[in-house]
């Protein structure tokens, strides 16, 4: 789960990160004031959504009035923000943080994450601040370093200190990395995060260490465990139907293709993606029905399918382990009722009770294509897509 | 012959009370799987009736192995407490544990990882299907194999052909090419698709590489993490056995967590396109199409011979 950046600044100094001080406003009007209630002689005006690179995009204005403030807000409100992440169609800009501006002598790069390979937590720094740590791994990989650290103990104050000397910090700004460093891993730990990210963190000219931007990702296993965490949701962010189907205990994700898809597992999902792109077609979603899926829930994902228009045929491709044929088919018939089917079926059950699970298929009067194999229902599909005969 | 379980396998259910783990106990059973017991906290002294069979049910997975002589344990406990039901099965040395539960937080894991690592446990899992080695099938019944886990049993055969796997249902199909094309199988496992699994692709590699029953392997990776490009490295330098592999998620958008915890590119890392060229390089024969697993191993097998 993702949370926005001042949701994130405002869980770091919790933990004891410094920030600036800041407010959130939903509309130009509240941005002018909000630059004002501030007081600063320069404030930036940062517009909040889940995506990176907003920088670059217009996301970021540097505002020295209300007047200006209000004008870089409502330049953000007006379109969506399109950044490298968000994809062409961009990102609506519901909300806007005013903060003040500082004097900023340095810019680092910390971040934590799970290391797979290692097997655990690192914290990630470089004195490359305000770069995406991509291009630095890419250009500079021998400029990051890196500190794995135990997850019952957190970091340690020896790595930490490891860490900013190496980074070059020295007097007050060593003192304040410490903690800050320390806290980052704590906040990574405790509230489960998948990712905690502060770029840039600066230097000020006077010394001092400030979180400018902060970027905080949860685990969502652990979710249920924070009920602080779950309030930062913001469900305007998130796709619609990928909302609609974790409601369901489906897991969904919305792509760009025309061909519907609905599978167990999501490693069958995955290559059932793959053969209907090696068959020359490409899937409109990712959808895991999981190992035990219910009748309501094959029905619940049928109509999330066919509400996507860009659908051209539907493809289900079902193994029985758990998950009964007969269930799913029973399942696909119910949803046919309710709703009008109006696209091509293609169906590929296999496994448990497989005959029974057919021959209801078949004796439904239905028209339903059936398939013996993957490759056999992903090429039926993608024909039937694109208007031949399935 | 056969990798991890086997005739000696005694087995413990932890969760045994609740609706899968007495689900499937009962499977196991009727598979052949010699199931001692079960651990429930708070109704030791009680049995569980799986399918007319009455086990005896535990406190603790130390008292369990103590009254039965199980060396092995499976682990179906819900989410919030599996990584403590872990660490209670490594704390009874027990040689084997399989976790099928799904959706343990990560940093549970990475706390668990730190005291295997100085265990004498195997752990497999979490979120996977688990560990068989297929029985001999006769009058439409298994009776005599091994199955710890939530797979069909019907689908697998004896035979020589070893299949691992981060995926469930993915692997169920590539274990049914196989049979309909008369290639068994010697163990089939399932590591999971969580982030920080037990066990990985090179642990299970090598134990095929050195286990005389196993003829060939079947290697099913998919997007995330950099186990299948260690795989790579693993196979280049000590695999002699032929190896036919798929990876999932060759049309998967970066960003993204399809279904498995750990299928994620990340920071443009953990594409298929990458672990499919190592793989290659290290001389795994590659499909690109997941209904071919079956016909290229016995395709592989035919030019051996």
């Amino acid at each position: 789960m993702k949370i926005h950046e001042y949701q994130a600044k405002e869980l770091l100094a919790k933990f004891g990160v410094p920030t600036l001080r800041g407010q959130l406003a939903h509309d130009a009007d509240g941005a002018a004031k909000a630059f004002t209630a501030l007081g600063a002689k320069v404030s930036v005006v940062k517009a909040q959504v889940h995506a990176g690179g907003r920088g670059k995009a217009g996301g970021v204005k540097l505002v020295k009035s209300a007047d200006e403030a209000k004008k870089a807000a409502a330049g953000m409100f007006a379109k969506p923000l399109v950044t490298h992440q968000t994809g062409p169609e961009g990102a609506k800009v519901r909300k806007v943080w005013i903060e003040e501006g500082c004097e900023i002598a340095r810019e680092l790069y910390l971040g934590v994450v799970l290391d797979r390979a290692a097997r655990s937590p690192v914290v990630m720094a470089s004195s490359e601040g305000g770069v995406e740590i991509e291009e630095v791994a890419e250009k500079h990989p021998e400029r990051i370093l890196r500190e794995w650290f135990d997850p019952l103990q957190g970091l340690a104050g020896y790595q930490a200190r490891r860490l900013a000397l190496k980074l070059g910090l020295s007097g007050d700004a060593f003192k304040a990395a410490v903690p800050l460093l320390q806290a980052l891993a704590k906040c990574f730990l405790d509230k489960d995060c998948s990712m905690v990210e502060v770029n840039p963190l600066v230097v000020t000219k006077a010394g001092g260490l400030i979180a400018l931007d902060a970027k905080v990702a949860f685990d969502s296993n652990g979710l249920f465990r924070h009920k602080d965490v779950l309030a930062f949701r913001d469900k305007d962010e998130e796709d619609a139907r990928e909302l609609a189907a974790s409601e369901h205990g489906l897991n969904w994700v919305s792509l760009d293709g025309d061909v519907g898809c609905m599978v167990n597992g999501a490693g069958l999902a995955m290559a059932t993606m793959d053969a209907i792109k090696l068959a020359g077609g490409f899937p409109a979603n990712f959808l895991d029905v999981g190992g035990g899926a219910t009748k309501d829930q094959v029905c619940a994902a049928f109509k999330l399918i066919l509400k996507d228009p860009k659908v051209k045929a539907v493809l289900v491709n079902i193994f029985g382990g758990i998950a009964k044929c007969d269930v799913i088919a029973g399942g696909i018939l119910a949803a046919a009722k309710e709703v009008h089917l109006t696209v091509p079926l293609v169906v590929r059950l296999e496994g448990t009770n497989v005959e029974i699970g057919r021959k209801m298929l078949e004796e439904s009067g239905m028209k339903i294509h059936t398939a013996k194999t993957i490759d056999a229902a992903a090429k039926a599909v993608v024909k039937a897509a694109h208007g031949g005969k399935a | 012959m056969s990798i991890l379980v086997g005739k000696s396998t005694r087995v413990l259910c932890q969760g045994i009370t609740g609706e899968a783990g007495k689900f499937h106990t009962q499977k196991a059973i009727e598979y052949g799987t010699c199931m001692v017991g079960g651990v429930t906290p708070g109704k030791g002294g009680t049995t569980v009736d799986v399918g007319g069979a009455q086990l005896p049910v535990f406190d603790s997975v130390a008292d369990a192995v103590a009254k039965t002589g199980a060396n092995a344990s499976v682990i179906y406990v819900p989410a919030a407490f599996a990584a403590d039901a872990i660490l209670e099965a490594i704390d009874a040395k027990l040689e084997l544990v399989i976790c099928i539960t799904e959706g343990i937080p990560v940093n549970d894991m990475a706390k668990v990882h730190r005291k295997l690592a100085d265990s004498g446990t195997r752990l497999v899992g979490p979120n996977c299907p688990g560990v068989i080695t297929p029985g001999a099938f006769e009058e439409g019944q298994h009776k005599t194999g091994c199955k710890i886990g939530i797979m069909p049993g019907y689908i697998h055969r004896p035979g020589t052909i070893g299949v691992v796997s981060r995926s469930g249902t993915l692997t169920y199909e590539a274990v049914w090419q196989l049979t309909q094309l008369g290639l068994g199988q010697s163990t089939c496992v399932g590591i999971g698709g969580d982030p920080l699994p037990g066990t990985n692709f090179v642990d299970v590699l090598r134990l095929f590489e050195d286990d005389p029953a196993t003829e060939g392997i079947v290697m099913i990776g998919e997007i995330g993490g950099s186990a299948e490009e260690d795989a790579a490295r693993f196979i280049a330098e000590s695999v002699t056995k032929p190896v036919v592999g798929f990876i999932a998620g060759q049309s998967a958008p970066p960003g993204k967590r399809m279904g498995h915890a750990g299928a994620i590119i990340a920071g443009g890392k953990g594409t298929a396109a990458e672990k499919v060229k190592a793989l290659k390089k290290a001389g795994v024969t590659m499909v690109n199409n997941p209904a071919k697993l079956g016909a290229a191993m016995a395709e592989l097998l035919a030019t051996r011979k």
